[in-house]
């Protein structure tokens, strides 16, 4: 009933409006004019509102772009987010002189220019001069945002350093997990197909590299000044691992395995100081659309210095050492246990896992 | 040769006046007239168009006051918004439908559908389409095509919810959302409709424009509306079959266990038997349509803009060559820079400095078309319609949307701001402000030509205010709050301490969202209020020199009765000097010892 009566209520405000509406034009006809056809004074009017909107639309991205610069992310954590930092700045000030300029030349024009009587606009088809003037200094700085972007690009994607850290980041509906390579510095492998509910990663539990392997959830570390490589992968839909404190982001795709290495530069610790701020936490976030709880797909990041990174990974559980204790004994990962190998144990194994 | 074969469609037209009398049915349905079916165009993505922007109201209710019950939620979206707060599901479905309709069923078919029916015939000087039967089929598929997505907003699951780009696997897995099952089944069986009509569309434009030009009407006498209307068409016959073929494979994925763009996926406990895939091929094919579409999205209202610019400034457009070479280097352009969307797929670094090179080159021809509507303006007589208003406001969106471009296609600063609402606010700006920006202005300026009457000139004025405040009261914000890190497509940003305290300019964005949408009902309002009560038309209200001025306001089969007016000069002659009058129409014939303007 009530909603029958809004909709009765609206119909009626819709019918008034056109009423007025017709009431306005049916009395302009009456006095001869056309109340549709633009007349001088709906030029002044315009040209002076677009004037006054126009300096304030101006003078609001400026003094906006001002009063939000403490709201944004805080200073780049990582070694080349300084550098993404710096040319991002560097590019927007050559934006916004551009903004500035041809706004101001729009705004001008639209609001002297409007139409007068005794005006006769000038005949002006085209210049040559002036048209390649206008297409050689964008070209120009154009061609130097392009110098400094690309080689900007391909320093950052550069191999990393062979003493980089390799951490794997895996992604999954709607969670993060870590897995560090361990004293070996290599990951071991891993397969959709083994993925049960003891393990999570699908690791090859066959792959002597894998028995060092530290896997931890909720919260990963990071040691201080020392490069990190980053491998990431997804077990089910696409997903982006987003760091933005560290300016750092790569998809994860299912089948593919992608990278990203960065230098973290201030510790966890530093950057609560920073900021000003106890409560403080870098984060990983998901930043690729992957299903109902996209938006709280995350993980935090401690940074550390070495000593004290070392001590937490430490205190992890190796796979080995978890398999032990669950008592799943795999043959090669017991390797790094100093146990003996058995192939046939190895197959019995990893058929077992492949038929979960 | 051409000659004749005017005069024999002259000749059949003129017998087809005097015998048929049209029935209701092929007359407003089954129309092959273009006019009509013009406004059929326009008239289904006016619905389409509320529609989604519907949608985006309720979305932006849940951004601004996350978690907070609106009953009007639970009226419209039932059981998916119990106790009035959106589930997060409906939150995607709802972000995806938004896009797609407005990027496809509003920007692509109801601008070009539009302006490209209305505007090739009328102001190339043909009696129509060079099919008419194909141009009906053409708004028919889109129909279909609109029909089909608003169908799939009642399935079970609800409609497709991967986000408009439909990345699989998320849009090929049921396991992964629900919005995967019988919506995204609808979603590409919508899409494929629509591919076919764009193409016929599309097809319909280009014969028409390079057969179909009246005497006199040589390519560098067209108006720029012509010219972007051909080049998009042209974009679109390219690029559109791309995307058939990503949604075929997709299908086929989907349906028939192939593994186009699925590889080594676990999902709810079960490995799937999809490998060898790649979900990037499909980012590969999406955006070689998807970034060219961005243009078959733009030129138009560029196209639309040239034209009305001119004609209000009352000075002919400046550079008309560099005009159509700008046009002409962003289509080319637009083919060579889709990977700037895939920065961070995991593509070889190189490629993505080679995106990296042709993407901000298209910078170039786009400041030249700035410049150029700058130049126009200078020392203008400028009248200030609502569709000059809309024209201005667009100039001004093209330039702020369009330079965050240049940082967005800077790999280097894309891995920051990759996917978070600097990208929202970007081509929202710079594609979605832009383009409808362009849309109205057509509207305004064209309605007496569709209609025979004028739409309401206050009801305009106010229209246009309050749409260019929210429009960017909405949008500017959200740069900063990509630049704070937020990600798009974010149901709730409450589970991120580093994120609250953006909540109040969340709220304000909010606001301005739904006074802005409000603000479009007095469009919709003056629109079809104007149909029926609109104040009538004169000839040629805005003193223009392009040919569709000069067809009988009284629409007519074959648009001009007795012979086509033939063309003797541009389209831009605005206050030359020596002529009489401000504007020299094209049909008028150069005096003696008088030089073509450019």
């Amino acid at each position: 009933m009530i909603s029958f009566l809004t909709f009765f209520v609206i119909l009626l405000g819709v019918i008034t409006f056109a009423r007025i509406i017709r009431i306005f034009e049916l009395s302009s006809e009456l006095h001869g004019t056309d109340v549709n056809a633009v007349n001088e004074s709906d030029n002044k009017t315009h040209s002076l509102l677009l004037l006054l909107f126009g300096t304030f639309f101006v003078i609001t991205v400026f003094y906006m772009t001002w009063s939000m610069k403490d709201k944004m992310l805080p200073i780049s954590a990582s070694e080349h987010g300084v550098g993404i930092d710096t040319l991002f700045n560097a590019n927007m000030a050559l934006l916004y002189v551009v903004f500035l300029i041809t706004h101001v030349v729009l705004i001008y024009y639209a609001f002297k220019y409007y139409h007068k009587k005794e005006h006769t606009p000038v005949f002006f088809v085209h210049n040559t001069k002036l048209e390649l003037v206008w297409t050689i200094i964008p070209t120009i700085i154009l061609s130097s945002v392009i110098v400094f972007g690309i080689s900007y690009w391909s320093k950052i994607t550069a191999p990393a350093p062979a003493e980089a850290i390799v951490i794997e980041l895996y992604a999954k509906q709607f969670d993060w997990t870590a897995r560090y390579a361990g004293d070996d510095n290599k990951l071991g492998k891993s397969s959709f197909r083994l993925v049960d509910g003891s393990n999570a990663l699908g690791l090859d539990y066959t792959d002597a590299d894998a028995g060092d392997d530290i896997i931890v959830r909720n919260e990963f570390h990071l040691p201080v000044g020392r490069d990190v490589v980053f491998k990431f992968h997804s077990r089910d839909v696409l997903h982006s691992a987003y760091m933005p404190h560290f300016r750092a982001q790569m998809n994860c795709v299912p089948g593919m395995t992608t990278q990203f290495h960065f230098k973290p530069t201030i510790t966890t610790e530093g950057m609560r100081a920073e900021t000003k701020n106890e409560k403080f936490d870098y984060i990983l976030l998901c930043n690729k659309i992957c299903g109902a709880s996209h938006f709280n797909m995350q993980m935090t990041i401690v940074v550390e210095d070495e000593t004290a990174f070392k001590q937490w990974l430490g205190s992890k559980k190796t796979v080995a050492q978890e398999l032990k204790a669950a008592e799943v004994v795999p043959v090669a990962v017991t390797d790094s246990l100093a146990a003996h190998t058995d192939s046939v144990k190895v197959h019995e194994v990893t058929a077992e896992v492949v038929k979960h | 040769m051409s000659h004749d074969t005017h005069a024999q469609h002259d000749h059949s037209h003129d017998h087809g006046d005097h015998h048929h009398e049209e029935s209701f049915i092929t007359k407003y349905v089954f129309s092959q007239d273009h006019k009509m079916i013009s406004k059929q165009f326009l008239i289904t993505a006016i619905i389409m168009g509320f529609l989604a922007m519907l949608m985006s109201t309720f979305f932006r209710l849940q951004l601004g006051w996350p978690g907070q019950s609106f009953p009007i939620l639970e009226t419209v979206l039932g059981r998916w918004a119990p106790g009035g707060v959106m589930d997060p599901n409906i939150y995607l479905a709802l972000v995806t439908i938004h896009g797609t309709i407005m990027v496809f069923f509003v920007l692509t078919g109801g601008l070009s559908g539009t302006f490209s029916n209305l505007l090739i015939p009328f102001q190339c000087g043909a009696r129509d389409m060079a099919s008419g039967f194909l141009n009906m089929f053409s708004y028919w598929f889109f129909f279909a095509s609109c029909a089909v997505m608003t169908i799939s907003l009642f399935v079970v699951g609800g409609p497709a919810s991967a986000g408009w780009t439909v990345y699989p696997p998320l849009s090929a897995l049921p396991q992964a959302i629900p919005g995967s099952g019988a919506g995204m089944t609808l979603w590409l069986v919508s899409m494929s409709l629509f591919i076919v009509s764009a193409l016929l569309g599309g097809i319909n434009y280009i014969v028409t424009v390079v057969n179909l030009r009246t005497k006199g009407m040589s390519m560098t006498r067209l108006p720029l509306t012509i010219w972007a209307f051909l080049v998009t068409a042209i974009l679109g016959v390219l690029s559109f079959p791309v995307l058939f073929a990503a949604a075929l494979l997709l299908i086929f994925d989907r349906s028939f266990g192939t593994s186009f763009f699925l590889s080594d996926i676990n999902i709810g406990g079960m490995a799937l038997e999809h490998t060898g895939g790649s979900p990037i091929l499909f980012q590969h094919l999406f955006w070689f349509l998807g970034h060219p579409e961005v243009y078959i999205v733009l030129l138009p209202a560029l196209g639309i803009n040239s034209e009305i610019v001119a004609t209000n400034s009352r000075k002919p457009i400046f550079g008309y060559k560099a005009m159509i070479g700008s046009i002409l280097a962003i289509a080319f352009l637009s083919f060579i820079v889709w990977g700037h969307h895939m920065f961070l797929t995991g593509m070889n670094p190189f490629l993505g400095s080679v995106f990296v090179f042709t993407t901000i080159l298209v910078a170039i021809p786009s400041a030249v078309k700035v410049f150029n509507y700058l130049a126009t303006l200078w020392k203008g007589n400028i009248v200030y319609t609502p569709a000059m208003l809309f024209a201005i406001g667009m100039v001004s969106t093209f330039i702020t949307g369009g330079l965050t471009g240049i940082i967005l296609a800077d790999a280097a600063l894309d891995i920051n701001i990759h996917d978070t609402y600097f990208v929202v606010a970007h081509f929202h700006i710079v594609m979605g402000a832009s383009a409808i920006f362009g849309m109205f202005a057509g509207v305004y300026h064209w309605f007496p030509r569709m209609y025979g009457k004028m739409m309401n000139k206050n009801l305009g004025y106010a229209h246009f205010w309050l749409t260019i405040t929210c429009m960017y009261g909405v949008f500017f914000p959200m740069h900063f709050l990509g630049l704070a890190g937020i990600p798009r497509r974010y149901y709730e940003n409450t589970n991120f301490p580093m994120f609250d305290h953006l909540t109040d300019i969340n709220q304000m964005i909010s606001v301005f969202a739904i006074v802005g949408a409000a603000a479009q009902l007095i469009f919709i309002f003056n629109f079809f209020y104007s149909i029926f009560r609109g104040t009538k038309a004169s000839q040629n209200p805005w003193g223009s020199t392009t040919l569709e001025w000069t067809a009988p306001m009284k629409h007519m089969h074959g648009n001009w009765p007795g012979k086509i007016p033939e063309v003797h000069r541009w389209a831009y002659d605005y206050n030359k000097p020596g002529k009489a009058g401000d504007f020299t129409p094209q049909t008028e014939p150069m005096a003696p010892g008088e030089e073509e303007s450019h």
